[in-house]
């Protein structure tokens, strides 16, 4: 039955793209996008990927198109017919596909237990995980300690966006009636979606709040957290205007949450080498190592929540704030 | 499992089909955000990849059961690897839509060949 | 806490963890001597790094204190130290300079953003080659990429942003198919330590995944590395890009590229028997064509950042047509190329950087007779000048002489790619030469009379015309003295082309 549904799932993904490609109109393909992105996470799930599904969803379904329909509210929703550049594409896209066509004949099966993949590296981590940690999410485990360092890497790609954005944009960070916003306000006309909407708020911060402090425990962690709980913030600011989210959450706090989650992990592994282990080593946070990776990861992992949250609201805003003044600038 | 040795390579095979369509969009649309667009199915493709090595026949999410012995589970390795993927994909494509939004206040177009066309 | 021990990581947290203390504290001109403070701070530990190579050592450290291949190792060798050396060089000697040139072209309240990421593209580059896992080569390179993009964004001209937009758009793609690329190795192997996973790959380099996984890391990087035809996003991101920026990224940006590269190429695909010929055979014709073409159309550009964007297509050329000859010191020569070529680079666009400080217009045309009221600038310009071309007695000389000799041995073929050096080297004589001779013009009588009153005002002496003097300078004493950078090539050469990792 699984195999089925995988099937049906795999083949509707292939269909959601080629709407998404066809379709000249920016936002049928920017919500057919979250679709293509709900899908792909339905689809992970089916392969036994509980963390990635729900780093999926809330990321790639929630967060992108949010980013995508902002950004298309400042540009332009229709595409302009244009038939220049298909022979080229083709001819590359053709090239590309015949060596991976060439590849999957010597790929190992789908699934077989057997493959080099499931040998060398990965039953270390099953193996170990319970007696190292003291918890049973080996996804959790390996993330945080055993290949923490790439994480650690990836906040700061995550703070390299975030700054980006602001730089690009010229968006103010600090606070103060020098910036303007524009006169947003929100849903507010609208009871329905109103009454709901801020019924879903804190139901949504809380399941964030779930999914961070439990990452050990069942699928999550900083990363699922922190886009959730950037979502409840971003669908506050949807129903109430930009300026009473602003006041909510004011942009320098935002970036203040970036900086912060970001200089946590840093410092929990600068502190690691002062006392005398290597970069990131918990262990000799404290005398009993399970003990000292177990909170070394608590404050990792939140540093990482706070830093994907304060990211995503920041370039949420700083798309969202962008008033229409500043676009005169055109020449 | 005549079926589930099928499922194998079609994993693969959607593989290569997504990373085709997200690369033919990049390279052939001249629409900026299209072209973001097709970045993002092109990502999503490799995503799919790793997680389809992740799967064991009779496996479970590698979330360890206390006390229940001859569990098999998925390999835990590619799943961190694409988590970090996604927030890398998604912080991209927020770079990305920024120099589009900046693009469209200054060239008053974000098509390609009207952008080269204005300068 | 041991220091000596934790050098590798230092090399990589320091920048990476300034950059957020940046932007928290915001100060003006606080961002611009911090950063300067870092990066000097980095060089002085790629040095004692160096030092520690030189004597003899290989660096090796396991992150979060778990061995390989279960944690990430960072291990740093002869090869790495050199890249290391060269790229923090190159951001220390770039960011003392930019204060006068930063404070021109970006705003004051935006300045601790472009400063953090500049220090974001610095860790992002020694990231990559201090580490000895696949996997975190793609995290590195991407904070490096953002940040890159960030840094050229700064750019006041609109066009910029199409230019930008084009780099990431297309440094996505290499990083993508460089992920496609680990996957079916790791796929095949079940590792991603590089060392481990050179010798799991024996025994399996027929099988066909691993073959096209050979295929999209060359490709993705060949990407990265703006190897022709796949550099088109290279000139117009140094043309647009803040001046001191292109100083910077036209020093090291690519070359950490180049540097993944042959790791890849020659310490885990090396095992493939025919490999290594093949690879040659593919790359060697693209680095020639690169070199011929790129050149002339450095010699025919006008604008005097683009022309030396073109000319740097060329130079990667050069470094892997080096590499390209698989010999002991064909990659000698090549290493000892991106270190030389680091150095002549960045002395010319330090010298465009300090033009841009009087002329708006940087097409070659309107710097005519600047060498009037900016005679050590120019000056310097020459001589960085004849490095690029290679005259003995300057830095180029040396490893384009090494180039040759290289070639020489590898025997009957080698006329013909001795005769395309020289070749090109004219051609660079040819561009270098149309420069020189606008610079050096004598002003004509119809020229306005504001012109001559620019000759009058002396030139300003500030912290880029020293750091400039002081590249030039270099350029010189490597090219007397190649002790320190060819010592760190031979030994690379000996690492990248022994099977013991």
């Amino acid at each position: 039955m699984t195999i089925v549904f995988a099937i049906f799932l795999l083949t509707m993904l292939v269909i959601t793209a080629v709407a998404i490609v066809q379709s000249s109109n920016l936002f049928v393909s920017v919500m057919l996008t979250s679709i293509f992105s709900l899908l792909m996470s339905t689809n992970f799930f089916v392969l036994d990927a509980a963390d990635v599904a729900l780093t999926e969803a809330a990321v790639g379904a929630g967060i992108t198109t949010v980013i995508f329909l902002s950004a298309l509210a400042l540009t332009a929703t229709q595409e302009k017919p244009n038939r220049s550049g298909r022979g080229i594409a083709l001819i590359v896209v053709g090239l590309t596909a015949s060596l991976i066509i060439y590849a999957t004949f010597d790929k190992p099966r789908l699934g077989d237990p057997d493959a080099p993949v499931h040998q060398h590296v990965a039953p270390y981590y099953l193996d170990n995980t319970m007696e190292q940690m003291g918890f049973p999410n080996v996804v959790t485990a390996v993330l945080s300690s055993y290949r923490g360092y790439d994480t650690l890497g990836e906040v700061f790609v995550v703070f390299a966006a975030c700054i980006g954005v602001l730089f690009i944009l010229d968006a103010r960070t600090g606070t103060g009636p020098k910036y303007v916003t524009r006169k947003m306000t929100g849903l507010r006309h609208h009871l329905i979606p109103q009454v709901v909407g801020r019924i879903l708020v804190p139901f949504i911060v809380l399941f964030g709040l779930y999914v961070q402090f439990h990452g050990e425990y069942g699928p999550g962690g900083g990363f699922q957290a922190g886009a959730i709980i950037a979502t409840a913030f971003i669908l506050y600011s949807l129903l109430e205007g930009e300026q009473a989210a602003l006041r909510a959450v004011p942009r320098s706090a935002q970036l203040g949450l970036v900086i912060c989650g970001a200089l946590m992990f840093g410092m929990v592994g600068v502190l690691c080498m002062i006392m005398g282990g290597e970069f990131l080593d918990y262990s000799v946070l404290m005398e009993n190592p399970v003990t000292a990776r177990q909170i070394g990861i608590i404050v990792i992992e939140a540093g990482v929540g706070m830093a994907v949250c304060g990211a995503m609201l920041s370039i949420f805003h700083a798309f969202a704030a962008r008033s229409a003044e500043d676009t005169d600038e055109a020449v | 499992m005549k079926l589930f040795e099928f499922l194998g390579y079609y994993n693969y095979w959607v593989f290569a089909i997504l990373l085709m369509i997200g690369f033919y969009a990049v390279i052939a649309k001249a629409n900026l955000i299209k072209k973001l667009i097709g970045l993002s199915i092109f990502q999503s493709a490799v995503f799919l990849m790793y997680i389809s090595m992740d799967k064991v026949e009779g496996g479970t999410a590698p979330i360890i059961k206390p006390g229940v012995v001859d569990q098999l589970y998925s390999n835990p390795l590619p799943q961190v690897l694409i988590l970090t993927a996604i927030v890398v994909g998604v912080s991209t494509l927020a770079l990305g839509l920024a120099i589009v939004v900046r693009i469209k206040e200054r060239y008053g177009t974000i098509e390609e060949n009207e952008i080269l066309d204005a300068d | 806490m041991d220091f000596a021990q934790h050098l590798p990581a230092l090399q990589v947290i320091v920048p990476l963890l300034a950059a957020p203390l940046i932007v928290l504290l915001q100060p003006r001109g606080f961002a611009w001597a911090a950063t300067t403070a870092t990066a000097f701070f980095s060089f002085a530990v790629s040095i004692a790094i160096a030092v520690r190579i030189l004597a003899g050592d290989i660096l090796r450290y396991e992150m979060g204190g778990w061995f390989a291949p279960i944690g990430i190792e960072l291990r740093v060798d002869a090869f790495s130290a050199i890249v290391l050396l060269i790229i923090s060089g190159a951001a220390a000697i770039s960011l003392i300079a930019a204060r006068n040139s930063i404070n021109q072209q970006i705003e004051d309240h935006r300045q601790p953003l472009f400063f953090a990421a500049w220090l974001l593209a610095i860790a992002g580059l020694v990231g990559m080659v201090v580490t000895a896992d696949a996997f975190n080569i793609f995290v590195f390179m991407e904070i490096s990429s953002l940040a890159g993009y960030i840094l050229i964004a700064g750019g006041p001209d609109r066009r910029t942003l199409p230019a930008v937009f084009k780099y990431l758009i297309i440094g996505t793609i290499g990083a993508t198919f460089y992920l496609i690329g680990v996957g079916m190795i790791y796929m095949m192997t079940g590792t991603l330590n590089l060392e481990d996973m050179a010798q799991r790959v024996v025994g399996i380099e027929d099988q066909r995944p691993i073959l096209v996984a050979a295929a999209f890391v060359f490709i993705g990087l060949a990407l990265k590395a703006a190897l022709f035809p796949l550099h088109v996003w290279l000139p117009n991101a140094y043309t647009h890009a803040p001046h001191m920026v292109t100083v910077f990224l036209a020093a090291c940006g690519t070359k950490v590229a180049v540097y993944v590269l042959l790791r890849f190429q020659f310490s885990i695909f090396q095992s493939f028997g025919e490999h290594l010929l093949q690879f040659a055979l593919f790359l060697m014709p693209l680095a020639l064509l690169g070199i011929i073409v790129a050149s002339l159309v450095a010699m025919f550009e006008g604008h005097l950042k683009r022309m030396l964007a073109f000319s740097s297509v060329a130079q990667i050329g050069y470094i892997l047509m080096g590499a390209s000859l698989m010999s002991d010191s064909g990659i000698t020569a090549s290493t000892l190329h991106m270190f030389n070529h680091a150095l002549t680079k960045g002395a010319l666009f330090l010298a465009v950087a300090k033009f841009a400080t009087q002329y708006a217009d940087l097409r070659i045309d309107s710097l005519k007779s600047a060498a009037r009221s900016m005679p050590l600038t120019s000056f310097a310009f020459v001589i960085a000048g004849l490095s690029l071309i290679g005259v003995p007695g300057t830095a180029g000389f040396i490893s384009k002489w090494q180039l040759i000799m290289a070639i020489m041995e590898t025997g009957n073929m080698g006329f013909i790619m001795v005769a395309i050096v020289v070749i090109s080297s004219l051609i660079a004589v040819g561009y270098i030469w149309r420069v020189i001779e606008t610079l050096y013009a004598i002003p004509t009588d119809d020229l306005p009379d504001d012109a001559a009153d620019v000759s009058v005002k002396p030139e300003k002496i500030d912290m880029l015309l020293i750091a400039l003097i002081f590249t030039v300078a270099m350029n010189i004493y490597f090219g007397l003295v190649p002790g320190l950078p060819l010592t760190l090539a031979e030994l690379s050469s000996k690492i990248l082309l022994k099977v013991e990792f």
